[in-house]
């Protein structure tokens, strides 16, 4: 469980949305570095759209998001990216025409020295790229592209990765090999916050769990406590 | 046969110019998401800053080239500072008028402090080679220097953008921008960037077009349609497509001398653009209209 101290990600009470009507009315979200926390909840719920509220892609009109206890509300996505938060979008999370491996150099490209340690450690951790690296991250199948869109969201070396939905529109088996590596890179001290879809396989591997619904929380608990109790089964998870 | 290779070389010449203008305009389009109706007149005024170091300092107009280059990189910064950057969140379509307006402001400017007569860099004929070997061909040197030059440019073009970080950091936003701005490339510096080598590349080519004909306030106004046509064909958002639709345009436009008159030369770009538009908008290299 996580305490108090490891704490790297604190929003509280976030209001929000694209300018018109809020989408966001009262989330509250945590993650620690140890952790793998899922967000899930109906369509609409405003899922992305929090995560996007947290990177700065979306205005945040009240509440705080803290990261490592220093207020970053409505910090640019450049700032999250120095600080060490990565975002990997649900869609169009590849530079399409760019190889492999320039994907890989852009994701690190506020990064100062020599980029080939890092890409060395994302070449052993996913090694499929390792075999593609030269070529256009466009041309590669969904999956691939998934890894891709890791890896260059790995390349900072983050202390937290945000996942937008990194399973849809996968195949049974990858979504299996993806969910494997998520728990990779947690193991690695990475803290992971991610939106899914697939929510009975998402909860089971998740350290803590949030059940979302029209912009606020409605469930938190972890994983296994969300799989079990009743209400959010009959309610999200497909009964 | 003479006359196809004779024509084919003034083809390649309008091709580099074409080459040079419209990699501008596609990169522009690519990274800023709007057709620049300036380029002409960036080509002309890029021309004129070459006149200007020919006749002040009496360069030859090869060593006033990378003179124009630069000054009209400086220039086109300046001018996306003061204008365009301060509308970069509006509509594309807001960008487009304004760099209409850009371009008739530009134009004026240059009347008035050039004139609007007729000028050129080196009064004079230039003799040809005549190569007997090939039945008497004859080529002028201007014109294999404006390839050649042309080609070392696109090279260097090349290596830029798949050598250096901020090369691909260009590629990357004309791939996907919000993705970009999510990796933390800092979209503001690639904008810059992209107004030099835009700004360089339409200087080279007025430059060329200046060597190869005459100066004349409207030269590049005349020929942004051909660039356009020569980015549209390529793929717009694609600078490798752009080189090779300016030299599919450029051959084109000359070879259709054989059939008709040369006063339909800007109509045969216009009508390869619309064919493109209508059977494969996306151009030779897959583009990002």
């Amino acid at each position: 469980m996580s305490s108090e101290t490891t704490t790297l990600l604190d929003a509280s009470d976030i209001y929000g949305g694209y300018g018109g009507a809020d989408i966001l009315k009262g989330t509250n979200l945590k993650a620690s570095a140890d952790e793998i926390v899922v967000i899930v909840g109906p369509n609409g719920a405003g899922k992305s759209t929090a995560m996007k509220a947290i990177f700065g892609l979306v205005k945040i009109r009240t509440g705080q998001v803290l990261f490592q206890g220093e207020d970053i509300t409505n910090a640019k996505p450049e700032q999250m990216v120095r600080r060490g938060v990565a975002y990997v979008p649900q869609e169009k999370n590849v530079f399409p025409s760019l190889t492999v491996q320039e994907n890989l150099e852009m994701g690190g490209y506020l990064m100062s020295g020599d980029l080939k340690p890092r890409m060395d450690m994302i070449y052993e951790l996913f090694p499929k790229l390792a075999e593609r690296r030269r070529q256009p991250a466009g041309l590669m199948s969904g999956g691939e592209r998934q890894l891709v869109a890791m890896g260059r969201a790995l390349m900072i070396d983050p202390k937290l990765l945000m996942l937008d939905e990194p399973t849809a529109g996968l195949s049974p088996k990858l979504i299996d090999e993806t969910f494997e590596r998520i728990k990779e890179i947690n193991a690695q001290g990475i803290g992971v916050l991610m939106v899914e879809q697939n929510a009975k396989q998402a909860l089971a591997i998740a350290s803590r769990g949030y059940v979302l619904a029209t912009g606020a929380n409605r469930h938190e608990d972890t994983g296994p406590n969300l799989l079990a109790n009743p209400e959010v089964a009959e309610m999200f998870l497909g009964g | 046969m003479n006359d196809i290779i004779q024509i084919l070389i003034y083809g390649m010449v309008l091709g580099s110019v074409l080459s040079m203008g419209a990699i501008g305009v596609s990169m522009i389009f690519g990274i800023l998401r709007f057709a620049h109706f300036a380029h002409g007149d960036f080509m002309t005024l890029g021309a004129y800053i070459g006149l200007t170091f020919i006749a002040v300092m009496g360069l030859s107009p090869w060593f006033a080239l990378p003179a124009a280059m630069i000054g009209m990189a400086v220039v086109a910064v300046v001018i996306d500072q003061l204008l365009y950057r301060r509308i970069r969140r509006t509509q594309p379509v807001i960008l487009l008028i304004s760099s209409f307006g850009m371009a008739l402001i530009l134009r004026s400017l240059i009347q008035l402090i050039w004139g609007s007569e007729n000028q050129t860099y080196a009064s004079g004929i230039q003799f040809p080679w005549r190569l007997d070997v090939l039945g008497g061909l004859r080529i002028k040197p201007d014109h294999v220097w404006i390839v050649l030059i042309s080609l070392g440019l696109v090279a260097g073009v090349h290596l830029f953008l798949t050598r250096t970080r901020m090369g691909k950091a260009m590629r990357a936003m004309s791939d996907n921008m919000d993705l970009a701005l999510v990796s933390g490339i800092p979209a503001e510096r690639v904008i810059i960037v992209t107004w030099i080598i835009g700004g360089a590349l339409a200087a080279a080519a007025g430059v060329f077009l200046g060597i190869d004909t005459r100066l004349h306030p409207v030269m590049g106004w005349t020929t942004l349609l051909p660039v356009f046509a020569a980015a549209i064909l390529g793929g717009i958002g694609r600078p490798y497509g752009a080189i090779v639709g300016g030299m599919i345009i450029g051959i084109s436009m000359e070879m259709s001398t054989l059939f008709i008159s040369a006063a339909y030369k800007p109509a045969v770009a216009f009508a390869i653009m619309v064919i493109m538009l209508i059977f494969r908008p996306q151009g030779i290299f897959k583009g990002t209209l």
